[in-house]
């Protein structure tokens, strides 16, 4: 299990150092002159010289790129120009209310989904199985953000259910002392169930839109996977020993089927985090997602470059975790490694 | 994988081939009447893109202050939006914008990623390494992210959101168009065309590519859909496309602040346009799935 997981940590490297070459460029390719950009429409030639000098642009491109990764190395992202503020601080800050809401709509799409895909399976044909279907080619085809918008008009507008949709917390009342940064745990722990009630209310539309967005992929793979299973022999042979229908489906069937549907988590992901950046901007959420949207209004390069830079860690973080996950229910993958 | 190979492998169809498949694809939309569906809406939207602005009843940028913000009516079958402009037009005129957005993107990277995706799995070795390793580097960001960095740093502008939307697409095409040249490497054909002293690049370019076109063009129209989804995406936070240009996604974002005041039609009917877009095009990558590769129906 370990040399699986040191391996698979190996295959990590490129994937990073590509990461950060890419992110590099994009800083620096940047069509026009840099830092006449940052000296500003009124600056004189020797301005923008003492800027070029200033931040190194003078040099070498593979200097720079060796000043760009020290940097990194030492967590220096480059200061916000409208807030003045370091990005990293700002990108730390805002990261818990982006992860507690992409991770809720997870967790409640797979709690939908996969009970769904499993019962389209298992009675194919049914009307379960053509709503799964309905549900999978729908959901590819719906824009996040006009989904967001959708569920507002009929729960805020419409209905009045819910809260307006601005922001983590309503007005009246305040956020929960910081121990996880996600509001629902941290109200939960410090025993403050009203708190925890607000939060609530205000994360059920955006995570329920993730959660639509995020639907059809895992559905369509477990239904596909668990149907695959189901004609295999050893269902068959579970069967034909006379195990109950139940014990096959949720013991045998289930357990293999979800081998195929964890690897597809990952694409889930890519999806999962780039919509996140349009739900933030509809329910002005105050994630990292609407930190980038606000600064590549305002063509704020150092903020976009660090919400890209985290974003792409992140996934690739998350990746591993899905690999290593694998690796843990399959022991056929450790025997492999 | 190898049916499908010597299915398709004849590159030129002759016009017995081509009647057997207006059979087959007659079979396919009878069998399966969403794909014709699908069709129906292709053209329309085809129609809303050639001859759109010429037929629409308003000019779609022109604000007419006394008539903002009214709800959908006979007069105006959209309603209006803040600065009163007829949505219908607006959303009729979209369509070429975001057609040609979404053509041209994958136009490009059908051109990029399908010859890169042939060279890697003709020529494996180095060829096929480079190209994993960029396609690799692609992967490892979330996709819309890196369209978002992608137009950031290159400059706001509709050209780069063509541009981006094919980089982040080039992955797929690499995949798919590798996987089918690979299968043809030693195929009959290719082996045949060597003999009579064709070289390398005239193979790829004469041969190989006519014959994996069918399971390209499924790719295509599955990316299409996509593309549209991501370039009204990009658009909606702000990016590209700057206003008053009608676009469905910068549309839904005009109209998004209207929604919570009860102006629910300011952002449906753009977006009504962009879901039944995205939708076609999904639906008609499954029905020229099913009509080039049929042992992949679902």
């Amino acid at each position: 299990m370990l040399s699986m997981i040191s391996k698979r940590l190996l295959l990590v490297i490129p994937n990073l150092i590509g990461v950060v070459i890419v992110t590099f460029l994009l800083t620096r390719a940047l069509p026009g002159d840099p830092a006449a950009y940052f000296a500003g429409p009124a600056a004189t030639k020797e301005a923008i010289e003492q800027v070029r000098k200033q931040l190194g642009l003078d040099k070498p491109l593979v200097i720079q790129f060796g000043d760009y990764v020290t940097d990194l190395a030492k967590g220096n992202l480059g200061n916000s120009l409208t807030t003045g503020q370091p990005v990293l601080t700002e990108i730390k800050n805002r990261l818990p209310a982006s992860a507690e809401l992409t991770l809720f709509g997870l967790v409640l799409s797979m709690a939908i989904a996969v009970p769904l895909g499993i019962l389209a399976a298992v009675k194919q044909g049914s009307w379960i199985d053509h709503t799964c279907r309905v549900v999978a080619t729908a959901g590819v085809s719906l824009p996040v953000f006009f989904t967001g918008l959708l569920l507002v008009y009929v729960f805020y507008y419409l209905l009045g259910w819910s809260p307006a949709p601005l922001g983590r917390l309503d007005v009246f009342s305040s956020a929960p002392p910081q121990i996880t940064g996600f509001y629902l745990i941290d109200s939960l722990l410090t025993g403050n169930v009203e708190t925890f009630r607000a939060a609530l209310s205000q994360l059920l539309l955006p995570g329920l839109t993730l959660c639509i967005f995020a639907l059809a992929p895992i559905a369509r793979m477990t239904r596909a996977s668990m149907l695959a299973v189901l004609a295999s022999d050893f269902v068959r042979t579970a069967r034909a020993s006379g195990l109950s229908n139940s014990t096959v489906i949720l013991t045998y069937a289930f357990r293999n089927a979800m081998l195929p549907v964890i690897t597809t988590l990952g694409m889930v992901f890519s999806f999962l985090l780039g919509a996140n950046v349009l739900v933030e901007k509809v329910f002005a959420w105050p994630g990292i997602g609407s930190y980038a949207v606000e600064a590549l209004i305002s063509s704020d390069f150092a903020p976009v470059q660090g919400f890209v830079l985290t974003m792409a860690i992140l996934y690739v973080a998350l990746n591993l975790i899905i690999d290593v996950l694998y690796g843990l229910i399959d022991p056929r993958v450790r025997l492999e490694a | 994988m190898t049916e499908t190979a010597a299915v398709l492998s004849p590159p030129a169809p002759s016009k017995q081939q081509s009647n057997s498949l207006l059979r087959h694809a007659r079979y396919v939309v009878s069998e399966n009447p969403v794909t014709g569906l699908a069709f129906a809406l292709f053209l329309l939207i085809a129609i809303a893109a050639l001859i759109g602005p010429s037929i629409v009843p308003y000019d779609p940028l022109a604000s007419d202050t006394v008539a903002a913000l009214k709800a959908p009516s006979l007069k105006h079958w959209f309603g209006t939006d803040q600065l009163g402009r007829d949505i219908f037009s607006r959303v009729v005129v979209a369509t070429r914008l975001d057609f040609v957005i979404a053509l041209t993107s994958v136009a490009l990277v059908f051109a990029l990623g399908g010859l890169a995706g042939i060279a890697s799995g003709f020529f494996g070795g180095w060829t096929d390494r480079i190209v994993g390793r960029i396609s690799d580097t692609i992967m490892a960001f979330p996709l819309f992210v890196l369209a978002m960095g992608i137009v950031a740093a290159l400059g706001n502008t509709v050209t780069n959101i063509v541009i981006a939307t094919a980089i982040i697409n080039f992955p797929l095409y690499v995949r798919v168009a590798r996987a089918e040249a690979n299968v043809r490497r030693d195929a009959g054909f290719v082996q045949a065309a060597r003999l009579s002293g064709n070289g390398d690049f005239r193979i790829l370019l004469m041969h190989i590519l006519p014959n994996i076109m069918p399971i390209m063009m499924v790719q295509i129209s599955l990316t299409m859909g996509y593309a549209i989804l991501n370039a009204a995406g990009l658009s909606f936070i702000g990016l590209g496309v700057r206003p008053p240009t009608p676009e469905w996604g910068i549309m839904v974002a005009e109209g998004a602040g209207n929604i919570i005041s009860g102006e629910w039609w300011i952002a449906l009917f753009p977006g009504a346009a962009l879901m039944l877009a995205v939708f076609c095009f999904n639906l008609l990558g499954d029905g020229l799935r099913d009509l080039v590769d049929p042992q992949r129906r679902t």
